[in-house]
């Protein structure tokens, strides 16, 4: 595909992103929010919304037996409804990638994520984060999530953010790198964009918005800026990269929307759990509802949906 | 971009509207406060552009129709409402605006099945803004005076107003309100394609127990409009539609005294600098030139991209495309909805074979047509020439002419070098370099990083042959006023 000429991120540049323009960003987010998701979309999207689902705890009362539970709830979301699929992930902090290694075993379609580089603040040394990220890799993770550095991107510290991930990626060896902006702390579009551009050209396997652990997380809007950024680079580079909207998403109307989102900007071929996720720890309860509800025509109380 | 699988996975459903709307078989002309027959007792059909289907039927308006309109209108004036304080008659405005917010999905449904606008737009644009153009003036009424210092505000009269079919129901408040708001009487004529939500506003003037003949709307065609701006009881003609019609009605008020403002078409300049948010900038061209298939006469017809960021644009443009959803207006996900009738498919359908013949690229997104009714797909046209066809008349379709541009110079003259100046749009993402250029641009409306948006505090009118007068806004009201400027 041809792209265009001008300079959007070339060399190690990143003050050269394109600009975004906020109030044309929401404009178009709302856009998504308007799509009337129905019967047979319905039901093949919320199936889709299980699969993508990165089923999260990461408190600091975490225990092996929470991690457990979690990671049976995974692979078995809602007995009682057949066909369900399993969800995609479970996230937890690397001291507990062992257990959920042992309670997945080898051969689940439930992959593991962990939290490497001193989550959520990322205030360590660069050798500790990399040794966090190489333990938990070596414990069984098939997956990391880092954060970025905000502090060093907020002062201007782009190619420290660049060469961090970097390393980060290389410390990964097989285990695929999402980067997580932590987008609430980050202040405006651009520099979401200018984020998302140096994660990307960096090796990020994945762009992830939030840590889930300020109050601002996940938006349609944030996300739409990083599922741009993720466009761009594939128009360019022919290289497919995931996303994960994490924090925020507990329903399943707002999750379908994210759906919309991703298949109008991406395409189909995103719309799996291989590049598209979601980071949540109840939204999970709210589509095995609606579910129930297509099943069976009619609501069922909250109490007859494990909460884990 | 990302490559079309044979068997899409993950289609929308369809999701329409219910069609459980009350329209009558039949409707008559509103006049005096009462539904009058004919006096030639002949009715015409108004049909679904989607369907083909014919939803009613509605009175032909005659030259002695028109007249006792007029007379019920100047009685009304003479008698009530042009006495009425400016107080009394705000409360009658702001009870339709109500009025209309509560029956508002029953409007849009019936504006989508007889215009053939998505429901999207008619209910989340159209008959909202038709709302706030009534509470805007209901707040003017009881201030004129302020609006217009050590001036007295002196209505009118009786103003006879004729709209066109591409915003029927929006039209008829931007006319209504400003006019009863500054104590004029009406006589409204919409357009003989779209004739029904006209006729439920007349339901809503009934209701909101407004004094006979202050609002009289005729139905009919072309003949009935000129009866209108020619009866020579009208102080006021305001009109909006086509150029063409526009000159015949500036020749017909040669030598009287009638007031007169003319919102006529355009060919609007949408501009994309090197420096702009490409992305918006793609999405606002969409809805420049796609919103309501084309049917605005402020629409971003022309594209002007700068030459070196042309390749990224239209790839975006294109693959933006492909995401809209052409077919049932009443489906809530369609995004283009149906050609308003036969005549304006010809007209579009014939600039596309020029748009061709001379040599444009054409690109149309792959979509699945319904069988009935009258569709055209979002075009766009490259490799166009400003001495093109296609890039100098008002297609009044889906249908786009891209032009590139080296510098800034070069893009003002190009922008400019038309007849028209009803609107024009500017992308870019350096604040001084934005209004060097929206301030060089002779167009009525020119719009900053985005584009197609209305206000009722807003002006809106046009330059040169889109005509004069101003509606919305300040301006709006001193149009429907005898101000000693």
């Amino acid at each position: 595909m041809k792209t265009g000429n001008r300079a959007c991120v070339t060399g190690d540049d990143f003050r050269n992103s394109p600009p975004v323009d906020h109030v044309g960003i929401v404009e178009r987010a709302e856009r998504f929010t308007t799509r009337s998701i129905k019967s047979i979309t319905k039901r093949a999207g919320l199936n889709m919304v299980l699969n993508m689902i990165d089923l999260t705890t990461l408190e600091g009362a975490d225990t092996p037996n929470k991690v457990r539970q979690l990671c049976y709830k995974a692979e078995h979301l809602h007995d009682s409804i057949s066909g369900l699929p399993s969800t995609a992930a479970v996230c937890v902090f690397p001291p507990f990638v062992k257990t959920a290694r042992e309670a997945l075993g080898d051969n689940s379609l439930v992959k593991i994520a962990s939290v490497a580089t001193y989550f959520p603040s990322g205030h360590t040394t660069l050798k500790s984060k990399l040794e966090e990220t190489r333990r938990a890799v070596s414990d069984g993770a098939d997956e990391i999530d880092m954060v970025i550095s905000r502090g060093r991107f907020l002062s201007g510290d782009y190619n420290y953010v660049f060469d961090e991930i970097a390393a980060v990626k290389e410390a990964c060896g097989d285990a695929r790198l999402k980067v997580i902006l932590e987008t609430g702390e980050l202040a405006t579009l651009d520099n979401v964009r200018r984020a998302s551009d140096i994660a990307i050209h960096a090796g990020g396997d994945f762009i992830k918005t939030s840590t889930g652990k300020i109050a601002s997380a996940a938006t349609i809007p944030i996300t739409l800026v990083m599922l741009l950024a993720i466009r761009d680079h594939y128009a360019k580079t022919g290289k497919m990269v995931g996303m994960k909207p994490a924090g925020g998403i507990s329903k399943s109307k707002l999750a379908l929307h994210y759906l919309v989102m991703v298949k109008e900007t991406l395409g189909e071929q995103w719309l799996t759990n291989e590049w598209f996720r979601f980071g949540a720890s109840s939204l999970a309860n709210d589509v095995l509802m609606q579910v129930a509800k297509l099943e069976s025509g009619h609501y069922q109380a909250a109490h007859y949906f494990s909460k884990d | 971009m990302a490559k079309k699988k044979s068997s899409p996975d993950w289609e929308y459903a369809s999701a329409p509207e219910t069609t459980a709307v009350n329209i009558a078989k039949r409707y008559d002309h509103f006049i005096n406060g009462k539904w009058i027959t004919p006096s030639n007792k002949k009715y015409f059909a108004t049909t679904s552009p989607s369907t083909g289907r014919k939803l009613s039927e509605v009175a032909e308006g005659s030259k002695k129709d028109v007249d006792t309109a007029v007379k019920a209108a100047r009685a009304a004036y003479n008698g009530v409402w042009g006495k009425m304080s400016g107080r009394e008659r705000g409360k009658y405005i702001y009870r339709i605006a109500r009025l209309i917010q509560e029956r508002a999905r029953e409007f849009a449904i019936i504006e989508t099945m007889d215009g053939g606008k998505p429901i999207r737009e008619s209910r989340d644009i159209d008959i909202p803004l038709a709302a706030n153009h009534f509470f805007y003036n209901a707040g003017w009424a009881d201030k004129l005076e302020y609006a217009f210092p050590n001036m007295p505000a002196k209505s009118l009269g009786v103003a006879g107003q004729v709209i066109p079919w591409n915003f029927p129901f929006l039209m008829a408040a931007w006319k209504i309100a400003p006019a009863l708001a500054t104590g004029n009487t009406v006589v409204l004529k919409p357009a003989e394609t779209t004739p029904l939500t006209a006729l439920k506003l007349a339901e809503v003037i009934a209701d909101a127990g407004l004094p006979d003949g202050v609002v009289n709307i005729v139905t009919g065609a072309g003949e009935t409009g000129a009866a209108i701006v020619n009866h020579p009881d009208v102080d006021k003609v305001a009109f909006t539609g086509s150029t063409g019609v526009g000159k015949l009605i500036q020749e017909s008020v040669a030598g009287t005294d009638k007031k007169v403002t003319l919102e006529l078409g355009g060919k609007a300049a949408n501009i994309i600098l090197e420096d702009a948010p490409i992305d918006q900038a793609v999405e606002g061209v969409v809805n420049g030139i796609y919103f309501n298939q084309g049917h605005v006469c402020c629409a971003g017809s022309r594209l002007f991209v700068q030459e070196n960021i042309y390749d990224e644009v239209m790839w975006k443009l294109k693959q933006r495309m492909d995401t809209l959803v052409i077919g049932d207006p009443l489906d809530k996900n369609t995004d283009v909805g149906a050609i308003n009738s036969k005549e304006q498919l010809r007209t579009i359908k014939r600039y596309i074979k020029e748009g061709v013949k001379g040599g444009a690229d054409i690109y149309q997104p792959e979509c699945d047509l319904p069988t009935k009714g009258n569709w055209c797909p979002p075009t766009v046209f490259t490799n166009v020439a400003q001495s093109s066809i296609i890039a100098k008349e008002e297609i009044f379709g889906p249908v786009l002419a891209v032009q590139t541009f080296r510098t800034v110079s070069e893009v003002i003259e190009k922008a400019n070098n038309t007849p028209y100046g009803l609107s024009a749009g500017v992308w870019c993402d350096k604040g001084s370099r934005l209004f060097q250029v929206t301030g060089a641009l002779d167009a009525g409306v020119v719009w900053g990083n985005t584009f197609n948006k209305f206000d009722p505090t807003s002006p809106f009118g046009g330059f040169k042959e889109s005509g004069y007068g101003r509606e919305g806004g300040l301006h709006g009201l001193g149009a429907y006023l005898d101000l000693p400027l």
